[in-house]
């Protein structure tokens, strides 16, 4: 612990901790959280919509077509409101677990999180901010996919407002899985197939009515994030919504958006500085 | 660490990745770098550079030895480098789907200034570097040159006391090779900018550097000035021949100086005392042996002959560009 003379330190606003030596140059400004999750957005999301927009209607027409496909099967009611919840949502498992994973499978793979770990960022500002935006990218896809659902089905669209919670919500369970998924995986095919499983375990277990599925797929359904999204999303559908149950469901997607964007800023510290 | 001079007193040793033998990839480096110098890391392929410059800027670990910049202990706060410095890696993927002006203005906030200043630097720099006409253009689009030359312009956004750069000028035309020295002079002239600068190319480390190391196997096994180096093997002469078969081994002459040479095909090159040197030259251009000869060059050391001479690896070299 050196002792630092009170005329060598560089201006006022350098506080002592900072100061290794009496020599020592100020430190550049650290970007604040705010601002910098701001910065990721704007860039991940303007980086989205140059590469990802056919992506983004290869998931609507997926969406789209499964429910034409199980137009057949269903007959109104429950299932049908299952089957539009789940389409709808299997959008955001699209881009936001998916791609997500994709995204940063390849990043760790290639030294891209260099760039990143070479800035004074937060680490959530990173994950936050890519999450967030392949979050909100999901946007159109997801309603349109929800619109023509109702349409093809025959279902109620007044309660459709509530995918401005269902969106944010599923979408932050999904993409810090995907995040985690893409930041932990040791090799960027692991990651990519992480990611498809991830989207594929949403088709199956979100879009097939449940009732019909034997015990262990139903038990596979409640571990996964996404089944709360569509349960939320179908409840609204019927003619008295319970709307204790869709705020459980949602707080259940809120729970672990929270826990798994944490073990994303975890994994990415961890694979930066390595 | 004492006074002006920023110090690099290490003791690295890395251990190389697990399942493979083990790797010291760098071995007790030691380095002075002072400030406002331009300091270049030279070495073949696998040499060490990139680590060295990995455990500088906090990305990696050092088993054991200290790395201090401008008066902060890195290894025990490597989130201080990012406040420090600014890092060109050799990867550009985190910025290849951005366009050139939202790249260099992102990287700018994530430098901790504000929307104003990010962008106002941001044109200052495109404009230094050319760049304004590519600014609408995505990185992936552009050539190899263009893409390093826009990497280079974000790396500048968000001013920093100490420039690391990876191989900056890879791919680049001699155009942009300009402009990126130019913008390095600037900031060195005007706010003592320190740049650590990692090579392969030897003639732009000799123009352009105040001091190089040469690393060789995680170890430095030279540092000095560029002509300083070149003064240490002064003594010698580099001697090339091109013979238009074969060499004429008959003649006693050029079979005398068979074991001496580097052969490479038709080439031989020699390194010799200048009184040998003329000797063989006479030799070579005179008698049997002309005839046999399709050219010759006589040459003052380089870069290349000290790295050479000081007991690099001589089959690798290194890559002249």
């Amino acid at each position: 612990m050196s002792v630092v003379p009170a005329e060598v330190l560089p201006g006022s606003a350098l506080p002592v901790d900072e100061t290794a030596s009496p020599a020592a140059a100020e430190l550049g400004p650290r970007a604040r959280l705010w601002p910098a999750l701001g910065a990721v957005y704007r860039a991940q999301l303007s980086r989205a919509r140059v590469a990802r927009i056919p992506l983004l209607f290869v998931a609507t027409f997926q969406s789209i077509g499964i429910m034409i496909l199980m137009r057949g099967v269903v007959d109104g009611g429950a299932e049908a409101q299952a089957v539009v919840a789940g389409s709808a949502v299997l959008v955001v498992a699209f881009v936001a677990l998916n791609l997500l994973a994709q995204y940063f499978g390849q990043l760790r793979a290639s030294g891209g999180l260099d760039h990143y770990a070479t800035l004074p960022v937060p680490p959530a500002a990173v994950v936050l901010g890519a999450a967030g935006a392949y979050a909100s990218f999901t946007v159109p896809g997801t309603v349109v996919t929800a619109v023509f659902g109702c349409v093809l089905f025959g279902l109620p669209m007044a309660h459709l407002w509530v995918l401005v919670a269902v969106i944010p919500l599923a979408g932050a369970a999904l993409a810090g899985l995907g995040a985690a998924l893409g930041l932990l995986a040791p090799r960027p095919e692991l990651a990519t197939l992480l990611g498809q499983l991830g989207m594929s375990a949403a088709l199956l277990l979100g879009v097939l009515p449940a009732d019909r599925m034997p015990e262990v797929v139903r038990l596979a359904r409640d571990l996964l994030p996404s089944t709360y999204g569509v349960e939320a999303f179908a409840r609204t559908f019927g003619e008295r919504p319970d709307w204790a149950f869709v705020l459980g469901d949602l707080a259940v997607c809120g729970v672990v958006g929270v826990v798994s964007l944490a073990v994303a800023t975890w994994a990415y510290r961890r694979a930066a500085v390595r | 660490m004492r006074g002006l001079t920023k110090t690099y007193p290490a003791v690295r040793g890395r251990r190389g990745v697990p399942a493979t033998p083990e790797v010291r990839a760098t071995d007790d480096v030691r380095l002075d770098i002072r400030r406002g110098e331009i300091f270049g890391l030279l070495g073949p392929n696998g040499a060490g550079k990139t680590t060295l410059v990995r455990q500088l800027t906090g990305l990696m670990r050092p088993d054991a030895g200290r790395v201090e910049i401008l008066g902060h202990d890195i290894v025990r706060h490597p989130e201080r480098a990012a406040r420090i410095l600014a890092y060109l890696g050799q990867e550009s993927t985190a910025l290849d789907d951005l366009t050139v002006s939202l790249a260099a203005e992102t990287t700018g906030r994530l430098r901790g200034l504000d929307v104003r200043q990010a962008r106002d630097e941001r044109d200052a720099v495109l404009d230094e570097l050319g760049l304004q006409p590519l600014a609408g253009r995505p990185i992936k689009k552009l050539s190899g040159g263009q893409r390093r030359l826009a990497c280079f312009a974000a790396a500048l956004v968000g001013e920093r006391p100490l420039l690391v750069l990876d191989e900056p000028t890879t791919a680049m035309d001699p155009v942009a090779r300009r402009a990126v020295w130019s913008a390095v002079d600037r900031r060195r002239a005007e706010r003592g900018t320190t740049v650590l600068l990692v090579t392969h190319n030897v003639i732009e480390a000799e123009t352009v550097l105040d001091r190089v190391a040469v690393l060789d196997r995680g170890r430095v096994i030279a540092c000095d000035t560029p002509s300083g180096l070149k003064e240490r093997v002064a003594g010698e002469v580099r001697v090339e021949l091109l013979w238009r078969e074969r060499a004429p081994l008959d003649v006693p002459e050029v079979a005398a100086l068979q074991d001496r040479v580097v052969e490479s095909g038709r080439r031989w090159t020699l390194r010799l005392a200048p009184e040998e040197a003329r000797a063989v030259v006479a030799t070579v251009t005179g008698g049997a042996a002309f005839a046999a000869l399709d050219d010759f060059t006589l040459a003052t050391p380089s870069l290349e002959d000290v790295y050479l001479a000081l007991g690099g690896d001589a089959e690798q070299g290194l890559v002249k560009a």
